[in-house]
């Protein structure tokens, strides 16, 4: 199975309306929304059958236990998270869980063993399973690791053992722990870039971070009538990088009410749709 | 007073709105926190004037001194170490910068080094001191460089509009954290409001008093002010969706520079941000 990754760099250019759509076009039986912690691809999938559901545990996380604490300070002098704060009122030490990395040091230092790391649950995730295969998670507010979730969404979904020639993958907008973690492994890049300033300094950022890994990237430009001198000079900016550019979806106001009836742009007839039908045309022969 | 401005959904408009709140003020600053693709600059346009760099700590082993009892490598929950060819070798990618390796260590053989993870540019433009977050390509983290970002703007008599990146983690907490006010940018569709609501929660989970700013309006039914009006969040602004925005955003255009319809719409919405910090102030107090 070859998985497809779907990314921008810039937030809102559309990975996930050109993900859905090709999921309904190349009837991909396995997907997944590695956007953990601002996901959408559900919305717009039809599944059929309930999820299964399965805690996620990130990072351990510190526990004072207070009736050990001597109140020392150490761990709170040692944390490089800040994570330790003494409460005045109740005379404590309290860890904010937001903030603890689990790194472990305030366990190492404290003399009277009153710190220990502990699991918590920090989302879920979830793996909608009948004829197709779709893995995403909903990461608890709060608890921040995305980037080892992202990792666990992927392999949730290649572990079903399905038989499928694709697979598709709806990447996280910017260039940190979640998208490496995100490209990490997959056959494909197809970025979706906008015709603006803003889209093409992070078009050029993620291009930079995705070739890193040396993985085949198409680019093509959604909305690309906002402004057709930027979507110009984004096609001759990925044939410069020997990137293919495989097309430009024009912006449509039946997307939107497509999107916002459960459906994706090409389970209606319309210009943003057939657009992305000639993006898969020109994509399938090379995957 | 610090107004963070948040989306949860990527392109919603938070780089529109930040930037023209703070424009249209008297005198602001601006911190972009998007450090994996910062913005802001592109429209603001600031003289440099000057570059500083954010640097993180990172293991560094003297071989001398390493007897290779692996007790570094047994406590680094983050698996950046390993025994490599009879030394240590440290994964930097994934280091956490939390030290503990050079206190596990028995035969004090492992000091730090500074390592430069990004950069923080300041400068000016016209009303607006800018600060821009900028993280280096292949870093998994940015958190540091927003911590030293809003560190480096702490004093409250300003007005400081702070432009966060999208999702709900960790960068994101770091960001608004010291806010006093949050301001939730929305677009109408159901991928925004299901962003909407995890944004919602997380204010709520930082007890930060909010607002929303629904933007890209279009004349039919909005999912994210129906979410509002179910949960009876305050919307303190609206900004239709126009081509013309469209275009001149895509162009770098400082709309409220240059347009004085923009002018007086995000003026307003300043106004109204004011008002509801000092009314949370005073019912606090």
């Amino acid at each position: 199975m070859k998985q497809l990754l779907v990314l921008s760099g810039k937030g809102g250019t559309g990975k996930t309306t050109v993900a859905s759509a090709l999921i309904q076009l190349s009837h991909a039986k396995a997907f997944a929304d590695c956007d953990v912690d601002a996901p959408n691809l559900d919305l717009v999938m039809h599944q059929r059958c309930e999820p299964i559901k399965t805690d996620y545990f990130g990072m351990p996380k510190a526990i004072i236990h207070e009736e050990v604490c001597i109140e020392c300070g150490q761990c709170q002098s040692q944390c490089r998270f800040d994570a330790i704060t003494y409460n005045q009122f109740n005379e404590t030490y309290q860890v904010n869980l937001n903030a603890c990395e689990g790194c472990g040091v305030c366990e190492l230092i404290c003399p009277v063993d009153a710190i220990h790391l502990e699991s918590l649950v920090d989302g879920q995730m979830l793996l909608y399973k009948d004829e197709r295969v779709f893995s995403t998670a909903k990461l608890k507010m709060g608890s921040g690791t995305s980037g080892m979730l992202v990792t666990r969404v992927k392999k949730q979904m290649m572990e079903e053992e399905i038989d499928t020639n694709i697979a598709i993958i709806d990447g996280s907008p910017g260039i940190g722990c979640p998208v490496i973690a995100s490209i990490s492994g997959v056959d494909y890049v197809l970025i979706v870039a906008e015709p603006s300033l803003s889209g093409i300094s992070d078009m050029e950022r993620i291009i930079s971070t995705a070739s890193g890994f040396g993985v085949k990237t198409f680019v093509c430009v959604n909305k690309y009538d906002v402004n057709t001198e930027y979507t110009d000079k984004i096609e001759g900016y990925a044939k410069r990088k020997h990137l293919e550019f495989v097309g430009r979806i024009p912006y449509d106001v039946e997307a939107v009410k497509a999107i916002n009836q459960g459906n994706t742009i090409v389970d209606i007839d319309c210009a943003s749709g057939r657009a992305v039908g000639q993006i898969y045309e020109t994509i399938k022969n090379k995957l | 007073m610090k107004i963070a401005v948040l989306s949860g959904k990527g392109g919603t408009g938070k780089t529109l709105l930040a930037l023209n709140l703070a424009s249209v003020a008297d005198k602001a600053s601006y911190l972009d926190c998007d450090v994996e693709e910062p913005n802001g600059h592109l429209f603001l346009k600031p003289k440099i004037q000057f570059v500083e760099p954010v640097e993180v700590k990172m293991p560094r082993i003297n071989e001398e001194k390493c007897t290779g009892c692996r007790k570094c490598i047994d406590f680094c929950r983050f698996n950046a170490l390993a025994y490599v060819n009879h030394s240590i070798k440290v994964f930097e990618d994934v280091c956490h910068s939390c030290g503990g390796c050079t206190l596990v260590c028995p035969e004090n053989a492992i000091t730090e080094r500074n390592k430069t993870i990004g950069k923080i540019e300041k400068g000016l433009s016209e009303n607006v001191k800018v600060s821009t977050g900028i993280l280096n390509i292949g870093e998994a983290s940015g958190v540091p460089i927003v911590k030293q970002l809003i560190e480096s703007e702490a004093s409250n008599d300003e007005l400081v509009i702070i432009d966060a990146p999208p999702g709900s983690a960790c960068i994101v907490m770091e960001s608004i954290k010291d806010a006093d006010y949050c301001v939730l940018v929305a677009e109408p569709t159901i991928f925004g409001t299901q962003n909407l609501s995890m944004v919602h929660e997380l204010v709520e989970l930082f007890k930060i008093p909010f607002g929303v700013v629904l933007n890209k309006c279009l004349n039919h039914d909005n999912p994210a002010e129906n979410y509002c009006n179910d949960h009876k969040i305050s919307i303190i602004g609206k900004i239709d969706y126009s081509q013309e925005l469209a275009a001149l955003s895509s162009r770098g255009e400082l709309v409220s520079r240059t347009n004085t319809h923009y002018q007086t719409l995000f003026k307003t919405i300043l106004n109204r941000i004011v008002e509801e910090v000092a009314y949370e102030t005073t019912s606090r107090t």
